[in-house]
């Protein structure tokens, strides 16, 4: 399969990042090599193979039902929180309108 | 006196509570060393020698009292600018975090100045960890003290992503560092530099407060002068942490007390798919060396198999993209970070713009690539694929550890390459990883060591791979060869 420059611009605006018509340009070639060569997946014989889930068998804990049982993660940090949002107000995080 | 600076980890620990020195003295040395190389090597992002003397202190004020130093006391380190430091700019080399001072401190930098380190500084690296060879920082290239033997003088790559913490461990700017290797990370600027570093097995160090990449591959370690210093710095960086879903729940062994360079009755395997058409003559003789003082450290050595060796590479290329493409979703502009907000934009326009301005060019490109195999219609043939193959991987390697203890193999297919001799073409710089990314697919343990140097006179690495949990495996052949390469070289001072 190959991308051609609707495909790179539908996977940059699903990407989220803005992306000019000769950066559009350029990506497409780099895109298509890139996937070229890993399509030599393809001739992996994977029958019955299950994809990986866990690259060291591990299981999943659960954490103790208790608030704030770690005070490094549990609440009341708003202002740590808030510290490094490039546009805080009045303890929440600001964002351009988007209620019209 | 000697140079402090020509110490490593041990030799500082022991000299600090013998008092031999003072760790003041220590980080005073380092200080000068990092501030007299950082116009040439532009090793470090920020430079925090408060940090280091202030650590230092303690540890000294500590030892007047008769308390103990610690596992590292008085041993300052370089702090890879990947892992959040409380108060101090955490940046992952890239705009986007640039000015993003942590509230908080990531678990494995935590447990090193619980165990009596100080901060040098936080390193350089390739943006976001992605990158072979430390081109992709917006902080600019760092460059590989060692130059080759030619006459020429030319600037050289200390490799990827850890190139901040590679050169400034081979330079004397720190005795030790930090690093973490998604896909050869740690290992291949280890051997561009000469110098030691292990991935651990997949879980052993937290990442809790590492800036996150693939979060199925990333792993951090230890890169210092030697195996018997990573194996000390590696026992102070593991451990179970909560805070880590993937985190491993066993106990740390005592690795430094149980190294032994004695392989008798171990068994080590060479695969045969490593060897590959068109090998580099330097690169296949130091392999050959290495697999001789392995039989002469007492080991069995065996050809072996792992069949889906070539597969690995591009598995790697949709695995980690499709990771990195879902975890930089969290840089919207909005938390913390960069926010790029144009006359009149909405929010979907303040996200696309924070995005294009914040992320370099291969950041970009692997965000796109991961996004693509994770979209509908694509996820089967592209991203479900690749990790059927990586389970394929991690059984080829299975499969080997039924016959051997530890597997030997080059860290890199080259010595380190001159700046800008890959950086066109993202293929060729991926190939670099070709011997590095199996073992991170499969999780498992394995360091890069020194073996000598090629015919440029640039240092050559052997990578050593042990089944999982067995990092003790894995540091003891690294010990063998260490012992038998009597690799004494360092690069000549011309900063």
């Amino acid at each position: 399969m190959s991308v051609d420059t609707a495909t790179v611009a539908k996977i940059a605006s699903l990407a989220r990042i803005k992306v000019t018509e000769s950066e559009l340009e350029a990506m497409v070639p780099e895109l298509n090599g890139i996937l070229a060569w890993v399509e030599q997946l393809g001739e992996v014989d994977v029958t019955g193979i299950e994809p990986m889930t866990a690259v060291i068998p591990n299981t999943l804990r659960l954490r103790d039902d208790a608030i704030d049982a770690d005070p490094l993660t549990g609440g009341g940090k708003r202002d740590d929180v808030l510290a490094n949002a490039p546009a805080a107000e009045h303890g929440f995080f600001g964002v351009p309108k988007v209620i019209e | 006196m000697t140079d402090l600076t020509d110490l490593g980890v041990a030799a500082i620990r022991d000299g600090v509570a013998s008092g031999e020195f003072t760790a003041v003295e220590v980080a005073e040395a380092f200080n000068a060393n990092v501030a007299a190389a950082q116009d040439a090597l532009n090793a470090f992002i920020v430079a925090t020698p408060e940090k280091a003397i202030e650590a230092a202190q303690a540890i000294d004020a500590k030892r007047a009292k008769g308390e103990a130093l610690g596992k590292m006391g008085g041993v300052p380190i370089g702090m890879k600018d990947l892992f959040a430091t409380r108060g101090v700019q955490t940046t992952a080399a890239s705009h986007m975090l640039e000015g993003f001072v942590p509230e908080y401190e990531s678990t494995v930098s935590q447990k090193l100045w619980d165990a009596g380190c100080g901060m040098l500084g936080k390193l350089n690296l390739d943006q976001f960890a992605m990158g072979s060879s430390n081109e992709t920082s917006y902080f600019g290239n760092v460059i590989n003290p060692w130059k080759r033997n030619d006459g020429g003088n030319a600037s050289l790559a200390p490799g990827g992503s850890s190139g901040g913490s590679s050169a400034a461990v081979s330079a004397r700017l720190c005795p030790a560092a930090t690093g973490t290797d998604t896909g050869g990370s740690i290992r291949q600027p280890a051997a561009f530099t000469g110098i030691t570093g292990i991935k651990p097995t997949y879980g052993r160090c937290s990442r809790w407060g590492i800036v996150a990449f693939a979060s199925s591959l990333d792993q951090a370690g230890p890169m210092a002068r030697d195996v018997t210093d990573c194996a000390i710095m590696l026992e102070t960086m593991a451990g179970f942490d909560p805070k880590d879903s993937t985190s491993l729940d066993r106990p740390v062994p005592e690795w430094e007390a149980n190294l032994s360079g004695d392989l008798k009755g171990k068994k080590v395997g060479i695969p045969r798919e490593y060897r590959m058409d068109g090998m580099n003559a330097d690169i296949a003789k130091s392999w050959d060396d290495g697999i001789a003082w392995l039989k002469d450290a007492g080991a069995e050595v065996i050809d072996i198999s792992l069949p889906h060796t070539k597969y690995a590479l591009p598995a790697y290329y949709i695995v980690a993209p499709a990771e990195a493409s879902s975890n930089l979703a969290r840089y919207d502009g909005v938390r913390y970070g960069l926010r790029d907000l144009p006359d009149g934009a909405g929010l979907q326009d303040m996200y696309a713009a924070t995005r294009a301005a914040g992320f370099g060019p291969e950041v970009k490109r692997r965000i796109l690539i991961g996004t693509y195999v994770l979209s509908a219609g694509f996820y089967d043939a592209y991203y479900t694929q690749a990790q059927k193959v990586r389970t394929l991987i991690a059984r080829d390697f299975q499969n080997a550890f039924t016959q051997v203890d530890v597997i030997l193999a080059p860290t890199a297919p080259s010595a380190a390459f001159g700046l800008g001799d890959k950086s066109d073409d993202p293929l060729a710089m991926y190939l670099n990883d070709v011997f590095a990314v199996p073992a991170s697919l499969a999780g498992l343990p394995a360091m890069s060591v020194p073996a000598g140097l090629d015919s440029a006179g640039l240092p050559l690495g052997l990578q050593i791979i042990g089944n999982m949990f067995d990092e003790q495996g894995v540091l003891n052949a690294g010990l063998a060869i260490e012992q038998r390469a009597g690799f004494a070289a360092k690069p000549e001072r011309w900063w």
